[in-house]
């Protein structure tokens, strides 16, 4: 199959359109308010007045619609094709649930409305709370943080108050994670004031049980854990995971970025996990909108509820209200309740497959990624490092460096290439413990014949490593752009962040018309 | 696909977790899915238990306001090759995205002054917790000053930021006449502790403070960073950020063509001058430009990703990766659509309705507005001790009228007596703001 993304050079808005053109209309105020308040300038004090002229482009409807369309085309999402990055759950995103989170009689509702005027809002995200405790085997649930890594962040909090509430936290100032742990992980412990310790992986992939009992101290605050791993595999030893963390005074945290596949199978609560993040925007198909909005909620066992940050929802079997009367909770990590857009469309998705149709998602995307796997054991140039025998989950890593060393063909040419076949690439270069690493989730929303498109494409691709390995080292060639200077970006000398610095450096990166 | 892996059942995908840990009985959950038609009559009959009053937008604010999104901004971000796509890590394919955020940056800084911005913070409140962290890191020091008067929102974040990296947060008290930050206990307090001295324009109470420059003189002079908060809207007609020589800008875009959508998604700004030391600490991804290898063409990618949780775990300035980008796209389409000439009219309509209301009020008698003796954009005060009737009495009645009221201060600021904060954006027209000076004017003669 032929792929050739749309090439528009299409120059930045600024260079576009015409002085004195406009795109957009703006109500003025009437007549009779400008008679009874004065001109607008002398209604803002001198020393605040704008003297300088706004320097935004100026464009008019039509060309502001085709640049951002250009753009669009531009671009490719879920909507495209496979697009396997691993960790990231890519899955289909319903249109109807989109639909849903555009009605007006949502989209128009402010935060601070009078309770009796939001029931029906309070009952979904209530509703909402209770499934997720439900599905993670939590207690309470709390939907205000707005990603995977703001759960994080209130996890750790989480952790924190706890161990203060018990007069411990003084002493209990270590977060564990182990090596193949979402970079995340260490960076929201750090945030929450914790020291990061650092466990390696066994031979096997998972967790090195010795080395985790060697970690804990009376120091340990808490370990977070990611399971099924960032290799695709089911800590195996989690119960005994569990036991050493637990019986040690820390806690365990669940990085909920691998939820899919235990969908209805499982439940981190069940195996021990104090606290766990959802990521809303992965397990419960919401568009990830090129980087966000997403959201994080985070459930808890019995003992964290009572820090959790307010509002709470509480319902006293006739009406929802928000309950900010909570003396130990941890405050709040952002304003208002939470992305509640997002997880107006977490809801739908959940009532439109029911029960039985999570555990489906959950089996379907397994089955997608062994079968993944399967098919790509025998390709040469590939390796898969670390128990080849046992099942994965959500996701499987294979590594290039057999490729690299025969070909001179890396794990990001690899990516490239697959680019130019119409496919997204794998995420590459993770997790850290796997050499040219190829991180591939296939999700349960992609067909047979879309994961045998993407299977054949790698078996060509590693082929022409081989045969011709300069189309692959200079790949990709069908995209928008070729390959682009990522040094040039960052370099302080020719870094261009904004139009405003390109103009002042009077850099040529950028086409002018 | 079975067949080819060669097992008779997918349950031996999940043989290697212990029997323990296997559910065995369903969840307490819809036990099978609707239909699409089914789900949208659902969930359309919940949400028609909500209140919205077509005739008349909430006079609501305070962190989240009511404004118009044209037509264009929900046809582009509905584009689902921007919607459904993920962080553009690989940058050829997703040139659409990484273009359109970095002309929201470039638009962000044209409105703020700044010269960098990122390419969005959740919301505001975790932007100024991020801010507080980033000033502390560059300058070495472990306070932040912020006015008194602030949302309870916004505190609340800063200090769920602040208290883990050991920055205490203290206030600078306020003229009770104006609500203008007092110089003098500023003075007193700033000290060569201070990492950063924090203000808001306009305030959170809606009026104008006009000794940004002093402020930010003082925190210079003791060799603090000086931020500023800002509503976006507010930019047309007001001095930018830069011009009263802010060294970081922080604020709230959702203004600039995103719903309110009850709280969230939410757009947090966060811009900083062009200055390295800033730069390097700056939380949040940010897009860059520049060209292809061979230098033929131009092109955009994630730039000083070495700041960055995925690189630099838990050495980098911040865990966060998941932002609110699509919020940023929208953004970008509606500074395009207005311009600068849209701009100014946005500020100034909504600044000509905010003062023919405070006008309506101030004659009114029986009520206060504003509390504050200072210019006031977008939101005022009204105080109605006089009336013997408490806000959440006055807002029951209004509610009766099909009127959303003013958000309920007078816990926040006990000092303020029964005084609530109303906001009149440009979607609020003269029928209506007669309306609700009408209506409450009923309210209080009533009594």
């Amino acid at each position: 199959m032929m792929f050739r993304q749309a090439r528009w050079d299409e120059p930045v808005i600024f260079a576009l359109g015409k002085k004195g053109r406009r795109g957009h209309l703006i109500p003025t105020a009437e007549q009779e308010i400008r008679n009874r308040t004065g001109d607008a300038c002398e209604l803002v004090p001198e020393s605040m007045r704008r003297s300088s002229k706004l320097g935004l482009p100026e464009l008019s409807e039509v060309e502001v619609v085709r640049h951002f369309t250009r753009l669009s085309e531009m671009n490719y999402g879920v909507d495209s094709g496979l697009y396997p990055l691993g960790s990231c759950t890519m899955k289909y995103n319903p249109k109807i649930d989109e639909l849903l989170a555009n009605l007006p009689s949502f989209t128009a509702l402010h935060p601070y409305q009078d309770e009796t005027t939001v029931q029906g809002v309070l009952g979904i995200l209530y509703k909402l709370e209770r499934w997720l405790a439900e599905l993670t085997g939590t207690c309470e649930v709390c939907l205000q943080p707005s990603a995977g890594a703001h759960g994080e962040f209130l996890g750790a909090l989480l952790m924190h108050a706890y161990h203060k509430s018990n007069g411990n936290c003084r002493k209990r100032t270590e977060i564990i994670v182990p090596d193949s742990a979402h970079g995340t992980n260490p960076a929201s412990a750090t945030m929450a004031g914790f020291k990061v310790l650092v466990v390696q992986s066994d031979d096997d992939g998972c967790v090195d049980l010795d080395a985790l009992k060697a970690a804990v101290s009376e120091r340990t605050a808490g370990l977070m854990l990611t399971n099924p791993n960032t290799l695709g595999l089911f800590e195996k030893n989690i119960e005994e995971i569990a036991e050493t963390v637990h019986s040690a005074g820390g806690l365990l945290y669940y990085d909920g970025a691998n939820l899919n596949p235990l969908l209805g199978k499982a439940r981190p609560g069940d195996m021990g996990f104090d606290i766990v993040h959802i990521n809303i925007h992965k397990t419960f198909g919401t568009p990830h909108g090129g980087g966000g909005p997403g959201a994080g909620p985070v459930g808890v066992s019995k003992e964290f509820c009572e820090f959790l940050p307010v509002p709470r929802i509480t319902f006293d079997g006739e009406s929802y209200h928000l309950d900010y009367e909570r003396p130990s909770s941890v405050g709040k990590i952002r304003g208002f309740y939470g992305n509640a857009a997002v997880l107006l469309k977490a809801y739908a998705y959940i009532l439109s497959l029911g029960f039985e149709g999570l555990k489906e998602v959950a089996e379907i995307s397994v089955l997608n990624a062994n079968y993944l796997k399967k098919k790509l054991e025998n390709v040469k140039g590939l390796a898969l490092p670390y128990d080849a025998g046992r099942p994965r989950k959500h996701e499987c890593v294979f590594s290039a460096k057999p490729l690299k060393s025969d070909t001179g063909v890396s794990a990001l040419n690899v990516a490239k290439r697959l680019l130019d076949y119409g496919l997204h690439s794998p995420t590459v270069y993770f997790p850290q413990i796997v050499d040219e690493a190829l991180m591939i989730e296939p999700t349960e929303t992609f067909e047979k014949e879309e994961i045998d498109r993407f299977v054949n494409a790698l078996q060509r691709i590693c082929e022409e490593a081989y045969t011709n390995p300069e189309n692959v080292l200079t790949a990709p060639h069908n995209t928008a752009v070729s390959r682009l200077d990522e040094v040039k970006a960052s370099h302080p000398r020719t870094m261009a962040l904004s139009w405003r610095m390109h103009q002042k450096k009077n850099r040529p990166n950028l086409q002018m018309s | 696909m079975m067949r080819e892996i060669g097992i008779k059942n997918i349950e031996e995908l999940y043989a290697d977790i212990p029997e323990k840990y296997r559910l065995k009985k369903p969840l307490n959950l819809p036990e099978k899915g609707l239909t699409e038609f089914e789900l949208r009559k659902h969930v359309e009959k919940l949400l028609s238990k909500n209140k919205t009053f077509d005739d008349c937008a909430p006079f609501l604010g305070a962190g989240c306001w009511p404004h118009y999104v044209p037509a264009v901004v929900k046809e582009i971000v509905s584009r689902s090759e921007l919607l459904t796509a993920y962080t553009p890590y690989q940058p050829e394919i997703s040139q659409g995205m990484l273009q359109a955020l970095f002309e929201y940056q470039s638009m962000i800084c044209e409105l703020t002054g700044m010269e960098v911005a990122n390419c969005s913070m959740y919301d505001w409140a975790s932007a100024l917790g991020e801010a507080a962290r980033m000033a502390a890191r560059i300058k070495g020091r472990n306070e932040i000053l912020v006015p008194e008067i602030i949302s309870p929102e916004r505190i609340a974040a800063l200090n769920a930021y602040a208290e883990p990296a050991g920055i205490s947060v203290n206030k600078v008290g306020y003229h009770a006449e104006n609500g203008q930050v007092d110089l003098e206990d500023l003075k007193r307090k700033i000290s060569d502790k201070t990492a950063a001295v924090y203000i808001e324009n306009p305030s959170y109470l809606g009026f104008i403070e006009t000794q940004a420059e002093e402020i930010g003189k003082e925190a210079h002079a003791h060799n603090a960073i000086f931020i500023s908060g800002i509503d976006p809207t507010s930019l047309g007609i007001l001095k930018p950020p830069n011009e009263y020589d802010a060294d970081i800008t922080i604020g709230e875009a959702q203004p600039l063509g995103n719903t309110m959508g009850f709280g969230g998604p939410l757009l947090g700004i966060l811009a900083c001058r062009d200055d390295m030391t800033l730069i390097r600490q700056m939380p949040g991804r940010i897009i860059g430009a520049t060209t292809t290898l061979d230098g033929a063409h131009q092109g955009f990618c994630m730039t000083l990703q070495t700041r960055e949780q995925h690189i630099r775990r838990e050495k980098a300035t911040s865990n966060i990766c998941s932002n609110e980008a699509l919020c940023g796209v929208a953004s970008a389409v509606y500074m395009a659509l207005l311009g600068p000439e849209g701009l100014r009219e946005l500020g100034e309509t909504i600044i000509y309705n905010t003062n023919y209301a405070l006008k309506l009020l101030s004659e009114m008698g029986g009520v206060k507005a504003p509390v504050f003796k200072s210019a006031c954009f977008k939101e005022f005060t009204v105080n109605f001790d006089q009336t013997g009737l408490t806000v959440r009495e006055i807002n029951e009645k209004l509610l009766q009228h099909q009127i959303h009221g003013g958000k309920d201060v007078s816990k926040e600021f006990p000092e303020l007596g029964e005084t609530a904060l109303y906001c009149v954006t440009e979607i609020h027209s003269k029928g209506q703001i007669d309306r609700l000076t009408a209506t409450l004017q009923k309210i209080v003669e009533r009594r």
